[in-house]
């Protein structure tokens, strides 16, 4: 604890000097901007900036591009409360009830209770991350491809569990995210697979022209055309008190979703999204009264913003610990660290402690930074979306494909880009789950990687991954889910008995009264 | 009987399905290696399975998804116009340098989509193309393509 106390003091003194400060500054306020503005998002604010890094030292990019990730975090909440409008797809559930509240003329304390709720998750959040991160970094040297396997599969299972709608559905996608992550060189044989003659795509296809026309270019072909005259709420100062009531109500939510969002940021998928949805559906689910959800509850607000600020933390402990993406924003600020020259794994903290220290400090500072801009500016970053939709829309396209194109210098990664955005906009418009994709996109070479070392270990025995108790219990648990998310489908099924008159009496006596 | 009705959900997943059949293919022609050891094709093999049975569980389940005439479409001609500035951008970006692939895109957008005056048009598309010109390349030095004709 107390080397924890002189490594975190060490950390500061990296953290407050002008420019780690500076750069510190400047991410959350772009990363600010980019959550106001519906269809960025921090995965293309990140990708669209990542660029800019190049001339900076490691410590100041990475600091500088956590800034925007937590930064988006808060932004994305203005909108969703404001306007209805989910600045990114963490902020999906802050719609309900924050936008309801501000019909009640409570949108200045949903706003306050947002960004209070933020900030605590950010600060305790960051503890669990400097107290956990060492420890686990330790315990991973043991992890072996199996259990890397194992916690991988489980992680996509989770996410499909967790995903909204059926499990078939989110399943399918992520095994499609896993099939486009099969393009490219294979790691341990050098087969150049599915290239069809583009040597472009022998690194794979990118993370960032998919997640860019995934998430981005699929808003922007969804919403263009559509009337855009929204009425913009700008609550005054004065406003933004919450009631003593409303910081009750909102004090075990904001516990709860801190907790949540950590631990759900830890495992792999896109956990500042599923926490969000976890922790909105776990309030609904304590609550006394349930049917307030919907209808302004301040728990549905404070809960699912606390958990997806938390998540955002969560999510570096794997990354910083064992060098594992836990989502596609890890998972680009992962290759930021790697074209800095720093190689992420279990012994960075050992090796270059002043940055691992530097940027912990950094997330403090950041989450002050963030509750003194957000609440007195609010009007301010609002205020950018009175820009009409008809001009806002082509320079998100603009610079979206500037930041695409820069990463490689490749027009491919620009098609890739259009590409996936026509996907994209097909599949949400069948109402289909996009994260999946990605996040299959991201982990499928690690996935076949230790797949396949876990066979070489053990001259081709599958009896590997169920005799290593760690192996075992997640495939286990991930199994539960499956079976359990896909019950829906084999009750479905049995639904042709009914249709020839052979559904028990009284399970059809029950339906008649329901 | 809505058990026979095309819905979103049955179309997708049969489309799914016919992509998965279609990976499944490519996957073959690749080394599958054996089971104990396998080969580069063996993972891309199992994935397409996956896909495929997932598909045909959409399909399955999709009988009380929303009927696939409910679906609407209404902004299609301004999605194909994005899609046209994209493929555009992918096309002019190494030729005509971004300055001016950017100005032209947006250019069209703006007038020819978004029906504003040309005026506005010019005045738009060329701040935004000289000023993040600017602000990435000169100011943040981020490499961006360069035109033929020296701007």
């Amino acid at each position: 604890m107390v080397e924890t106390l002189q490594n975190l003091s060490s950390g500061f003194a990296v953290a407050l000097s002008p420019a780690v400060l500076l750069y510190a500054f400047v991410g959350c306020i772009v990363g600010t901007l980019v959550g106001v503005l519906p269809g960025v998002g921090p995965l293309a604010g990140i990708s669209l900036l990542l660029p800019v890094t190049f001339g900076l030292n490691a410590t100041n990019a990475i600091v500088l591009l956590a800034g925007i990730y937590y930064g988006a975090m808060y932004g994305g909440s203005t909108t969703s409360i404001l306007m209805r409008i989910p600045g990114e797809a963490a902020s999906v559930m802050t719609c309900i009830d924050g936008y309801a509240m501000t019909r009640k003329g409570r949108a200045g304390a949903a706003l306050a209770l947002a960004a209070f709720g933020s900030y605590v998750a950010g600060t305790v959040s960051v503890v669990g991350l400097m107290l956990l991160a060492p420890p686990l970094a330790e315990f991973a040297l043991r992890f072996g491809p199996p259990e890397n396997f194992a916690l991988l599969v489980l992680g996509l299972l989770v996410l499909a569990y967790m995903s909204g709608g059926s499990m078939a559905k989110s399943l399918a996608m992520a095994a499609l995210g896993l099939l486009l992550g099969m393009v490219g060189i294979d790691t341990m044989s050098g087969f150049f697979r599915f290239h069809y003659g583009i040597v472009e795509l022998g690194d794979g296809i990118g993370v960032v022209p998919t997640a860019v026309g995934l998430f981005g270019i699929s808003e922007i072909l969804l919403s263009a055309g559509r009337a855009t005259k929204t009425e913009i709420h700008t609550p005054r100062l004065r406003e933004l008190l919450p009631s003593r009531q409303e910081w009750r109500d909102s004090a075990w939510p904001i516990g709860r979703g801190t907790l949540l969002g950590f631990v759900i940021g830890i495992i792999p998928g896109p956990g500042h999204v599923i926490s969000s949805f976890v922790s909105y559906a776990v309030e609904r689910r304590l609550s006394k009264h349930p049917e307030r959800f919907g209808q302004g509850a301040v728990e549905g607000v404070a809960g699912p913003e606390a958990a997806n600020n938390s998540a955002t933390s969560g999510a570096f402990v794997p990354m910083l610990a064992l060098g594992l993406p836990s989502g596609a924003v890890p998972a680009i600020m992962l290759a930021a660290m790697m074209i800095h020259g720093i190689a992420p794994g279990p012994l960075l903290i050992q090796q270059q402690p002043e940055l691992f220290w530097g940027f912990i400090a950094s997330m403090y500072v950041g989450n002050i930074v963030l509750l003194v801009l957000n609440l007195p500016f609010v009007g301010i970053f609002v205020n950018l979306l009175r820009i009409p939709y008809s001009f806002l829309y082509p320079s998100i396209l603009a610079f979206a494909t500037l930041g695409v194109y820069a990463v490689n210098n490749s027009v491919v990664d620009v098609w890739i880009m259009a590409s996936t955005g026509l996907l994209g906009y097909a599949l949400r418009k069948f109402d289909f789950e996009i994260a999946p994709i990605v996040l299959g996109l991201v982990l499928a070479p690690m996935i076949e990687l230790s797949f396949r070392q876990s066979l070489a270990m053990s001259a081709g025995s599958y009896a590997i991954f169920f005799t290593r108790p760690i192996t075992t219990v997640m495939l286990l648990v991930g199994l539960a889910l499956l079976l359990l998310g896909l019950r829906p489908v084999f009750t479905k099924a049995m639904d042709w008995r009914a249709a020839v008159g052979l559904e028990p009496v009284a399970r059809r006596e029950g339906k008649g009264n329901s | 009987m809505t058990t026979r009705r095309l819905t979103a959900d049955r179309l997708a997943g049969v489309v799914l399905a016919a992509f998965a059949l279609v990976a499944l293919w490519e996957s073959s022609k690749l080394p599958l290696g054996t089971v104990e050891q396998p080969g580069p094709g063996t993972v891309p093999l199992l994935l397409a399975l996956t896909l495929l049975v997932c598909s045909l569980a959409v399909v399955g389940g999709g009988g009380a998804a929303q009927p696939l005439s409910a679906l609407q479409w209404t902004e299609w001609r301004h999605a194909v116009a994005i899609l046209g500035a994209c493929a555009f951008m992918a096309l002019a970006l190494e030729r005509l340098g971004y300055r001016l692939t950017i100005l032209v895109a947006l250019l069209a957008l703006v007038t020819l989509l978004e029906k504003k005056s040309l005026v506005v048009g010019v005045v738009f598309a060329l701040g935004f193309s000289l000023g993040s010109y600017f602000l990435f390349n000169t100011l943040l030095k981020v490499p961006m393509p360069q035109s033929p004709f020296g701007f």
